[in-house]
Order: C-alpha cells, then sequence, then structure tokens
C-alpha cells in the first residue's frame, strides 16, 4: 500500500510500495529474508540466529493501548540488533517519542490516520524527553 | 523536603501544555476517544458518575504548607471546597470541569505539583510510610528510594501503557505502616551486613482477587534497585495478560506462571538492565541531600499536662518521633460523622499553618487517610491541640473503630455497587455515641463500596465490602485481615446484611470482642488470632445474638 505514511525525525515520507515483509512465522523456512513483521507477543529470543543478516524488523501495534512492542524494541537492541526497527500500526505522536527512545527508528501509519494527525502533530510531540535520560547519562 | 529541580519543573509545565493541546485534539477530532482516554487517565483526570474527578498526586504523601494552601485555594476556585485524601495519599477533586482542567494543572505546577501518573496503565504514585524521616523504628528514609522511584517512572517510554496499572510501595521501618505486601512491587528497606538494600516482593494487591506479595529478592543492593524495578516492568509488560482486564495485574501472571519462573525471567533481563543507569546513583545523592532532616529545636522530653480531652487526643493521636523531644501528630480527618478523608479549605488552611508555626513546614497524608504532622516538639502539643480542636480536627482517634477507611463508594465513584460513606459515618457516630471506640481499643474498620477493594476492606480487623444483589445494597463481612509485616486477609463470615442491619452487625462483633478477651490489653487482631472466626460468626448469625442485639 503506498498510501502509508512513514514518520522519521525528518517528517512524513512515503512507504516504499516495493519494500516486501515475511511473517516471522516463515521465517525458517525462508533463512536469509531482509526484512520480517513481528506481532507483538513474539519471544524475541526465537529470532536470535537470524538477527545477523535482517535488515528491517517491523514490528505491529495492534491497539494504541497495547505497549508489548516497546519492551520487544528494546529487548531487540539490547540482544544486539543494529538493523531498522520500525513500529508500525495504531500508534499515536505522543508515542513517536517513547517509540524512539525504546529503539525504533521510524513509525508507520495509514494514510487515514496521517489525515487525522496531521505531521504537525507528530513534529510537535518529537523529541520529548523524560527523567530516563537522565537516570542513564554516564557516570560523572 | 524534596524541592523541584529547573528539570522537574520543566518537565511538569510542559505536560500541563501538552495535555491543553490533547483536550484542544480531542475536541477537534485529531484524538478519538479511544486515543484520549489513555492520556486523559495518566493526567489524572477520571470521568466518574456525576462529573469528572481529578486525582492529584502527593508523591510518597509528603508536601509543605505552601502546597496545602495550594490544594485549599484550587478546591475553592474550581471545585467545591473541599478535597478527598485517598488510601494511595493523593488527593481527588470530585467536581471539576474538563475545560477547567488545564488550569488547575498550571495551579499545581505553581506549587511543584501534578497529577501525572495517578491514573492510567502505568506505574501510579510510588507510596511510602507516612512517617518517613520521623519515625523512632526507621532504619532508611524511604523517601529518597520513593523519589528516585518516581523520576524513572515518569513518562517512561517503555512503561506508559502496560497491561493494567502498577503501584510500588516502599517502606523503611521495621513495621510496615504502607502495606508493601498488597502492592506489585513491594520494598522493604533492611540491612545486610552494614549495606543497605531491599527485599523485594511481587505480585501482592487487593482487589477482586487478594494476593499477599511474595519475596522474589531478599536481599537487593540499593545501587541496583532502578535496573531491578525496570527489569520486573519489561517482564510484566511482556507477558501480562492483555486478553481480560481483570485478570491483567501481575499477580496473575505470578499466579499462574508460578514465582520461580518470574524470577528467572527477571534475574535474566535484570543481567541486561544493570548497567543502564549509570546516573542513578548521582540521582539519588542529589535527591538524599534534598531530603535533609529539619534543623530541630531541642525541648522538654514529657508531654505536658492538659485538659482530660488532650490527654485522650495525646493517648491516641500521637506516635513516637525518632527524637525523644518531638512526636509524630496524626490529624484525624475521620471526626465522627463526616466523611472519612474529606477536608475543608479551611481545615487545609489550618494545618498549613500549623506546619509553618510548629511542624518544620512538613505534612504527610496517610493511607488511612488522615493527615500527619511529622516533627512536632512535645512542648508545643498543647498549642497545636487547641488550633486543631478549632479547626475540627481534633478528633482523638486515630488507629479507633472510628478512624475508618472508606472509598467514595456510589455518592462519588463509577464503579461503586453501594454506599459507602454513610455506612462509614453511621458506624463512627454509633461507637460515639456510645462512648465506646476507647475502650475497644486499637481496631481498624475498612469499609469499600465494590470488589475493587479501594477502601482496603480485605486488610482490616473487621472488613466491610458493599455489593448490589439484584438491585439491593448487601455489605459483606470479613474478620482478621492486617495490613502490616504480618500481613493477611481477612476470612469471610458468611451471608450479608443489608444496609439497616449492617452497623448492627458491627455492634454484635466487637460486643463478642469486648466480652471474650483476655483483658483490656488484647487487641481485636490478638483476640481474633487467639479465638479464629467461629466465635464472631455465633455472634453475627446465631438466632439468639439477633434477638439479644434487637
Amino acid at each position: 500500500m503506498s498510501d502509508r505514511v512513514l514518520i522519521t525525525d525528518a517528517g512524513f515520507g512515503p512507504v516504499d510500495p516495493a519494500e516486501r515483509y515475511l511473517d516471522f512465522a516463515d521465517l525458517e523456512a525462508a533463512p536469509g529474508a531482509l526484512r520480517v513483521d513481528l506481532g507483538p507477543e513474539t519471544d524475541p529470543a526465537t529470532l536470535t540466529p537470524h538477527l545477523a543478516q535482517i535488515q528491517t524488523i517491523r514490528i505491529a501495534f495492534p491497539a494504541v493501548s497495547d505497549g508489548r512492542g516497546f519492551t520487544l524494541a528494546r529487548t531487540l537492541r539490547r540482544m544486539g540488533f543494529a538493523g531498522r526497527l520500525r513500529a508500525a500500526g495504531q500508534l499515536i505522536p505522543e508515542q513517536y517519542p517513547m517509540a524512539r527512545a525504546c529503539g525504533f527508528d521510524e513509525v508507520e501509519i495509514d494514510a487515514a490516520r496521517a489525515q487525522r494527525q496531521p505531521e504537525a502533530d507528530w513534529r510537535a510531540a518529537a523529541g520529548r524527553q523524560g527523567y530516563l535520560a537522565r537516570l542513564r547519562r554516564p557516570a560523572a | 523536603m524534596y524541592a523541584y529541580s529547573d528539570f522537574d519543573e520543566s518537565f511538569v509545565r510542559n505536560r500541563v501544555r501538552q495535555f491543553r493541546d490533547q483536550v484542544e485534539r480531542r475536541i477537534d477530532g485529531r484524538l478519538s476517544e479511544d486515543e484520549f482516554k489513555p492520556l486523559r487517565l495518566m493526567n489524572g483526570l477520571y470521568l466518574q458518575l456525576h462529573a469528572y474527578m481529578l486525582r492529584v498526586a502527593i508523591p510518597y504523601g509528603t508536601l509543605d504548607a505552601r502546597q496545602m494552601r495550594q490544594l485549599a485555594t484550587i478546591s475553592e476556585r474550581w471545585d467545591r471546597g473541599y478535597g478527598h485524601f485517598t488510601t494511595r495519599q493523593n488527593i481527588q477533586f470530585n467536581w471539576p470541569k474538563l475545560r477547567d482542567v488545564p488550569d488547575m494543572l498550571d495551579a499545581l505546577a505553581d506549587v511543584g505539583m501534578h497529577a501525572i501518573q495517578t491514573s492510567g496503565n502505568c506505574v501510579r504514585n510510588v507510596t511510602s510510610d507516612h512517617f518517613a524521616g520521623a519515625a523512632a523504628d526507621e532504619i532508611a528514609d524511604p523517601r529518597p528510594y520513593a523519589e528516585l522511584l518516581r523520576q524513572w517512572s515518569s513518562d517512561h517510554p517503555e512503561f506508559q501503557y502496560l497491561p493494567r496499572k502498577f503501584k510500588i510501595a516502599i517502606t523503611g521501618a521495621t513495621a510496615d505502616r504502607a502495606v508493601t505486601r498488597a502492592h506489585d512491587i513491594g520494598l522493604r528497606v533492611v540491612a545486610r551486613d552494614g549495606a543497605v538494600g531491599f527485599e523485594v516482593s511481587v505480585g501482592g494487591g487487593l482487589g477482586r482477587t487478594p494476593m499477599i506479595g511474595r519475596v522474589i529478592r531478599d536481599f537487593l543492593p540499593e545501587a541496583d534497585l532502578v535496573p531491578y524495578v525496570e527489569a520486573v516492568l519489561g517482564v510484566y509488560n511482556q507477558l501480562g495478560r492483555r486478553d481480560n482486564k481483570y485478570k491483567a495485574r501481575i499477580k496473575i501472571a505470578v499466579h499462574e506462571m508460578g514465582l520461580d519462573t518470574i524470577r528467572d525471567l527477571v534475574e535474566a533481563r535484570f543481567a541486561e538492565t544493570r548497567s543502564e543507569f549509570p546516573g542513578a546513583e548521582a540521582a539519588l545523592a542529589e535527591i538524599r541531600a534534598a531530603f535533609r532532616a529539619p534543623d530541630f529545636r531541642a525541648g522538654g522530653t514529657a508531654i505536658p499536662s492538659g485538659s482530660p480531652a488532650f490527654r485522650a487526643w495525646t493517648d491516641t493521636n500521637l506516635a513516637p518521633h525518632r527524637r525523644e523531644d518531638h512526636a509524630i501528630v496524626t490529624v484525624s480527618l475521620k471526626t465522627p460523622g463526616q466523611q472519612p478523608g474529606d477536608a475543608s479549605a479551611d481545615q487545609m488552611r489550618a494545618i498549613a499553618d500549623l506546619a509553618e508555626t510548629y511542624g518544620y513546614d512538613e505534612i504527610r497524608i496517610s493511607h488511612r487517610q488522615n493527615v500527619i504532622l511529622p516533627h512536632v516538639r512535645k512542648d508545643d502539643l498543647p498549642a497545636v491541640f487547641e488550633a486543631l480542636a478549632a479547626a475540627g480536627l481534633a478528633a482523638a482517634n486515630a488507629g479507633l473503630i472510628s478512624d475508618i477507611i472508606a472509598c467514595p463508594g456510589m455518592d462519588y465513584c463509577a464503579l461503586a455497587t453501594a454506599r459507602s460513606i454513610p455506612v462509614a459515618q453511621e458506624i463512627a457516630v454509633l461507637f460515639e455515641t456510645l462512648d465506646l471506640a476507647h475502650e475497644v481499643g486499637p481496631l481498624r474498620l475498612n469499609v469499600s463500596g465494590c470488589i475493587n477493594a479501594c477502601g482496603h476492606h480485605h486488610v482490616a480487623d473487621i472488613g466491610i465490602l458493599g455489593l448490589e444483589r439484584a438491585g439491593v445494597e448487601t455489605y459483606q463481612i470479613t474478620l482478621g485481615g492486617d495490613p502490616t509485616e504480618r500481613i493477611a486477609i481477612g476470612e469471610r463470615t458468611g451471608p450479608g446484611f443489608a444496609a439497616d442491619e449492617i452497623v448492627g452487625a458491627v455492634e454484635r462483633i466487637v460486643t463478642a470482642y469486648l466480652e471474650l478477651r483476655d483483658s483490656a490489653d488484647e487487641t481485636f487482631a490478638e483476640a481474633y488470632r487467639r479465638l479464629g472466626l467461629a466465635p464472631f460468626q455465633k455472634a453475627l448469625y446465631s438466632e439468639e445474638s439477633r434477638e439479644n442485639a434487637a
């Protein structure tokens, strides 16, 4: 779907219509996939043998109230995943800085949401930082 | 007392600005109701039975005179001239208008207060011992740790959309006055080989499935507090059930998966998080400096003599201070007949004045819905008592049967199935009229107006739970609950009682206790542990006892 919108720190952009994502369930049958879709319930440990060659992981957010994807992203980063991490689905502008702080690079939403929640709302929310950055600051 | 840093100040101001914008976006449709609801809740705003309700955070129950006066002002300007102190050491305003809320939040920010994360499926206000920093039995002041956790949890990017709410309580004393084992995480300061750390319990909670927290770590070094709690939350966020909100708390995960499984998962995650907070130590040091004890003025170590009313009050409403020439004063918000936990604007100002004049500008709110003046010179007690009496705040009943915890119940709350305030009022008035409360001695009586148990009925000597059966209010009784370090969930006595029977039922229980106790020194809790449920059931349900009472 080319009318989906990709949100990065640079603002709104189009999703590359040529991108194809492999379902996580099919990963064993097709090792070497570059782009993988994950549901929020995924046990990240099952990805260990594949992490090195995956370029992009797209994590589904099935509802605004479902924050599992944030923890999944943190876990993948802790496991050393250095590729692209995308949060996709039901997210609101308030969740953009949360996604970034949890290790996501970008957020993908559908056209209807992009129209209802325009770029300015996402820009206004971006960059918000709470206390955590201070607690994670290097020791003096 | 902890004073806001520039960072706190700008964080809170930004949140108010953001909330103002969120209200706008809800009104013009950019946010749907489903999207706005978690934002509204994590800013403290509930939709209640008759109106919105704003729940203001009083972190670990600590505030100063300036803040108390501002609460008074807010209650007069945007509410009905009073506020309701809660079992989570917060204050609720029951009648705000949605369009006024951002202004109320700005007024709070003016005195370093906010309503952040007092509601919603996130880490809630961290609660603590209301005698913190003053108690004679304290190992370490728990408030710096509570403040550290407040900072850590505020707007934590990973944990704002949890399966369900998450409550943390911490105590630094040997007596547990914070009901820590009834929290998702309970922390108890312990010393081992000269080092300070925590005993950590998980999976406690009241509500419809009451469970006592289980010890997941018997000693957690102080430096590991933030990364360990981060690990617990990470495990919970991933595994907590999202298919059924009644099974979504961490206590259900612990129950279904087993403590050992949860512990292994937490420890594995903790191995990763442990090195992620190099700034926590410096933050704790800064916070601790801000919690410096006041410059105490020395005085006499005896309680001055006074009228019988003064003596009755000092008998019940004082607790031992760590200095012999000071005492901890409980200001009862339970004058028989009043709504438990409510304070008028004038009463809030009277308390603020006393805190300033006699209390080193320190005030606490207790989970028993009273106000505490933690540091009062014994020499000043008569003056404090006189001023409290003038403000209608000198009820000599702290810890007695009329010192009732009660949730707002059906008079305010959208979830309630029965009224709780009138029941509490009638019981308090009855024992006042009979002049029996002092004779009965220490007794915790708590009332909840629904199964969610905000009134802590499970952990009361006498717990009352209001339910609705076929359109009629009915009240179930539990006995033998205990909120302290001996924590216990009360046992149900049997069938419930109608609204016009419940007060008489309580009277029969108390009468039975007075007849059965070894001596006046045996408290209700002790007598119950010795005798068990049976004699009280007999008093409640036998034909004979009902006739005698009638």
